[in-house]
């Protein structure tokens, strides 16, 4: 079983809620679950789409062939009727979008006439186009109840019964009208085979995005200073803050631009907490000095870059993979960074985690990037598992700092990593300068100073924080003929498609979420897989193929192909299928 | 309790004659009579003459870049309201690259000063002009004169109903230190400009200009009379008036900000990843 429901229309009309609540419904229900959205950058009109995949096997990317269309608007029914899958149905209500169309593959639910019959408020119409799926997939309405339920609880208990009847009618209506619908779905999965999660709350699937992931990932890392100017894909993390600001001890600020934003962070880990700020590649070229700025002065940071299609302001709510070598070099000087770039929910908490942890054991700045793509898809998963995420404080604090008769905030040591203290907790001065400095913190201008810094500050540093970084994710056939490479947000669909050519060939994916310091070749056997395959094909959403560039300055490896999608869109399932499929024949 | 002599730090490297010693050794003189210890005082100072200021005292430093000093200095306060936080700027890092920083700070209203050590000049970059360069001065970059209106740091503060501001005079050294106490004790955002010669490169307004025209503001100047502090602010020419010109007793961030409001520096709360684990369960 492997359903595809697309739900889109125009801005404003809901198509997010019915969205959601079908996601989570069928996670509740205990498939798996995937979802991605594709918007206009406004608030109102144009067309947009939420994608639900559901599944008894796992599923990670999304397809372009639809199961079922529900169309909220005319433009819906004429952009995707033809992406129907077989047996493929489009649901529609020609009251609301003014056109009747006939056919074996529509259906129309008069859900505004419904929801007043039922419920007496048209605003229910969209509560009536959810319960219709259910009733064409065949499921029953106990989970969606419940739902209901926690959703508008707040409303009170006429809104909540309200809802159920209009759902109810929905799926009467679809189950009793819907003759030509051969959907079949499982029974629910018990609860218990869902994991427990590790709070001890309600067993079962979670939800998750990349976004809340990052969130989430931040807040276990005991991040208690966020700030952020709002910038698409960037906005949910500062929104998942401030919300949490209500309720733990975090301040979220929302600076005046992304200059403050940086420089923001970087106070607040000076004065002894941890600190991060997010952006998009347009926010992160006004933040570029303060990497800088954190560089010098070894002051832990973590940066989230969620990257949209540039240059400039260039499409605001879609997708691309196009600011890796713009991260990586960006910053004036030489000094050491860190880069994550998550491919799924679960790797953006752990790698989070992993970002705050190595950003304050090497005073670095530590970057995760991700992409519009990654941040708004939602996927099921058993649960996270929280105590892999790190919490150690390395900072001096007041009791360590009362035993020490001197205190150097720059000192030379073996490592490079010099004493990390608050400032205020004793009677140590912490001192430190954007200038060049000596080792108490202080402005010089001397050669052999200089030296000594360079070589503490980077070449020291630089290879024990390469020894933190994880190999690449080998999945796959052993000694495989064709080797597919990605990194970040495409981890999700080459998965899926070495999970579907696996079958039928010598496939294998190497996924690289850790990337800079580049992972060591010496600790981990890719670079010969790769150089055994007969095929190696590198995967990016940009035109010019950055991370294999990066691949070829680090390790000297050269790949045979590359597939480039630079459109705004992320790759669909059917796509990359098509892309290797032709591949393999011309190579294997 | 604290001493001159625990405030000695590098040996300065500004020019003989620069206004900044004497602004050096009137804050020197301030910490002293405010029984303020070195360890006791966060500097957050730019890049420019004026932003080597804490290398030549003693005290925990943040010395940032050109412009930054106000986002670095608000969060620290951000997360450790027991600090005091002391901002060191040049007019070009505050009014110039840090404009923007310096409208929102004003907004914000937390606890900080920041010292604005004004020679209306770049001092640090050899002369070019600064936002409060005054009108008609000719520079390397400038060799036309300069074509637009100065900008008038406290008026535009007054403007914004800013918590305290105050200007000063280097060469007022006695008053110059009550200002600093003033503007160290007052609870909320303070500015303190501080009019300077730049022996150097501002051959206009030399240490005799300012004496002939800075004059403190009489004592029947009350700083919380706002249509008097706006026609203080306004006068820069042959007079200008020194001393407190405004304060407003606005709320600072602090004390409206639920999560440190009343309660222990965020820095010194303790964190346990077991007090926001139940956050994952939203997701389920
Ligand atoms: C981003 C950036 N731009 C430019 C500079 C060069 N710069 C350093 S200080 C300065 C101006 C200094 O003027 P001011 O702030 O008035 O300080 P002063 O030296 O007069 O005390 C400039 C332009 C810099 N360091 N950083
Ligand atoms: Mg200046």
């Amino acid at each position: 079983m492997d359903y595809t429901i697309r739900i889109g229309g125009q801005a404003g009309q809901g198509l997010q809620t019915i969205g959601a609540v079908l996601a989570k419904l069928f996670t509740r229900a205990g498939f798996h679950v995937f979802t991605h959205q594709d918007y206009m950058s406004r608030i109102r009109g144009g067309h947009n789409y939420y994608q639900v995949r559901l599944s008894d096997r796992p599923v990670s990317s999304s397809r372009s062939l639809v199961d079922i269309l529900v169309s909220l608007d005319k433009t819906t029914v004429e952009e995707h009727r033809d992406e129907l899958n077989a047996g493929g149905m489009i649901v529609y209500d020609s009251e609301t979008i003014r056109q009747k169309y006939e056919g074996e593959n529509f259906l129309d639910v008069p859900s505004r006439q419904i929801a007043m019959d039922t419920a007496g408020n048209r605003l229910m119409e969209n509560t009536v186009a959810v319960g219709a799926v259910l009733g064409m997939l065949g499921m029953s309405l106990e989970i969606l109840e419940a739902l209901l339920n926690e959703v508008f609880a707040r409303k009170g208990h006429e809104v909540v019964e309200q809802n159920i009847a209009a759902a109810s009618a929905g799926a009467q209506f679809a189950r009793e009208n819907c003759s030509q619908c051969a959907f079949s779905v499982p029974e629910p999965r018990s609860a218990e085979a869902g994991a427990t999660p590790a709070g001890g709350g309600a067993p079962g699937r979670m939800l998750l995005d990349g976004t809340n992931a990052v969130g989430l990932g931040a807040l276990l890392s005991g991040c208690r200073f966020y700030t952020a100017y709002p910038m698409t894909p960037s906005t949910g993390i500062l929104n998942f803050m401030a919300a949490q600001s209500k309720k733990h001890s975090l301040v979220v600020e929302q600076a005046e631009d992304e200059i403050a934003a940086i420089n923001m962070a970087i106070g607040a880990s000076y004065a002894g907490v941890r600190s991060m700020t997010g952006t998009a590649g347009g926010g992160f070229a006004l933040m570029v000095e303060g990497v800088s700025l954190a560089g010098m002065t070894e002051t832990p940071v973590v940066i989230y870059v969620g990257q949209r299609p540039a240059p400039a302001t260039g499409l605001p709510t879609r997708t691309e993979q196009a600011d890796l070598l713009y991260v990586l070099h960006a910053a004036h000087g030489e000094f050491p960074k860190i880069i994550m770039a998550p491919g799924s929910p679960g790797q953006a908490f752990h790698l989070t985690g992993k970002a705050f942890d190595l950003a304050e054991k090497y005073q670095v700045p530590a970057f995760i990037i991700s992409d519009q793509y990654l941040a708004d898809s939602e996927w099921s998963l058993d649960g996270l598992d929280a105590e892999k995420i790190p919490y150690h404080d390395y900072r001096l604090r007041a009791g360590d700092l009362a035993k020490l008769d001197s205190y150097k905030r720059h000192a030379y040591t073996d490592s490079g990593v010099s004493p990390l203290a608050e400032p205020g907790a004793s009677r140590h001065l912490v001192v430190t300068d954007s200038d060049e400095h000596d080792e108490e913190g202080h402005l010089i201008e001397d050669a052999l100073t200089r030296r000594l810094m360079v070589e503490k500050r980077l070449l020291k540093k630089m290879p024990l924080i390469r020894e933190e970084i994880s190999p690449p994710l080998y999945y796959g056939a052993e000694n495989p003929e064709v080797v597919v490479v990605g990194w970040g947000s495409t981890y999700g669909v080459i998965k899926e498609a070495v999970d579907i050519m696996g079958d039928s060939s010598s496939i294998a994916m190497l996924h690289f979420s850790e990337i800079f310091p580049f992972p060591d070749p010496e600790k981990s056997d890719f670079l010969e897989v790769l150089g055994k395959a007969k095929s190696t094909v590198c995967v990016e959403n940009n035109a010019t193929s950055q991370f294999a560039q990066l691949v070829r300055a680090e390790t000297g490896f050269v790949f045979d192909r590359h597939l480039n999608k630079f459109d705004g869109r992320p790759f669909m399932l059917e796509e990359l299928l098509d892309y290797l499929g032709d591949a393999g024949r011309n190579d294997v | 309790m604290s001493e001159l002599e625990d405030f000695r730090g590098q040996n300065p490297a500004w020019c003989p004659g620069c206004g900044n010693l004497q602004i050096l050794r009137s804050f020197k003189m301030a910490m002293v009579e405010m029984g303020i210890e070195p360890h006791e005082l966060i500097i957050v100072s730019g890049i420019g003459q004026a932003g080597k200021f804490p290398h030549y005292t003693k005290c925990n430093t943040f010395n940032g870049l050109h412009g930054r000093t106000l986002p670095v200095s608000q969060a620290i306060r951000l997360v450790n309201h027991g600090m005091r936080v002391l901002a060191v700027a040049g007019d070009g890092d505050c009014y110039g690259e840090g404009g923007n920083h310096f409208l929102h700070a004003l907004r914000r209203n937390l606890n900080i000063t920041v010292f604005v050590h004004d020679n209306q000049v770049y001092g640090l970059t050899k002369g070019q002009a600064s936002p409060t360069t005054d009108e008609g001065m000719v520079t390397g970059t400038q060799p036309f004169g300069v074509l637009y209106e100065p900008l008038n740091p406290v008026a535009l503060a007054v403007s914004m109903d800013a918590g305290f501001v105050a200007r000063g005079f280097s060469g007022n050294q006695e008053q110059l230190k009550e200002l600093m106490r003033a503007a160290l004790e007052h609870r909320g955002f303070s500015l303190l400009d501080i009019l300077q010669p730049c022996v150097t490169y501002n051959k206009i307004n030399t240490f005799q200009w300012y004496k002939q025209r800075c004059n403190p503001v009489g004592v029947s100047h009350d700083p919380s009379d706002r249509e008097a502090a706006w026609r203080l602010a306004l006068e820069f020419g042959d007079r200008i008036p020194t001393g407190i010109i405004y304060r407003s007793d606005r709320p600072t961030l602090e004390e409206r900000l639920p999560e440190i409001a009343n309660q222990e520096p965020l820095v010194k709360q303790p964190f346990s990843q077991g007090d926001v684990i139940s956050e994952l369960e939203n997701f389920f």
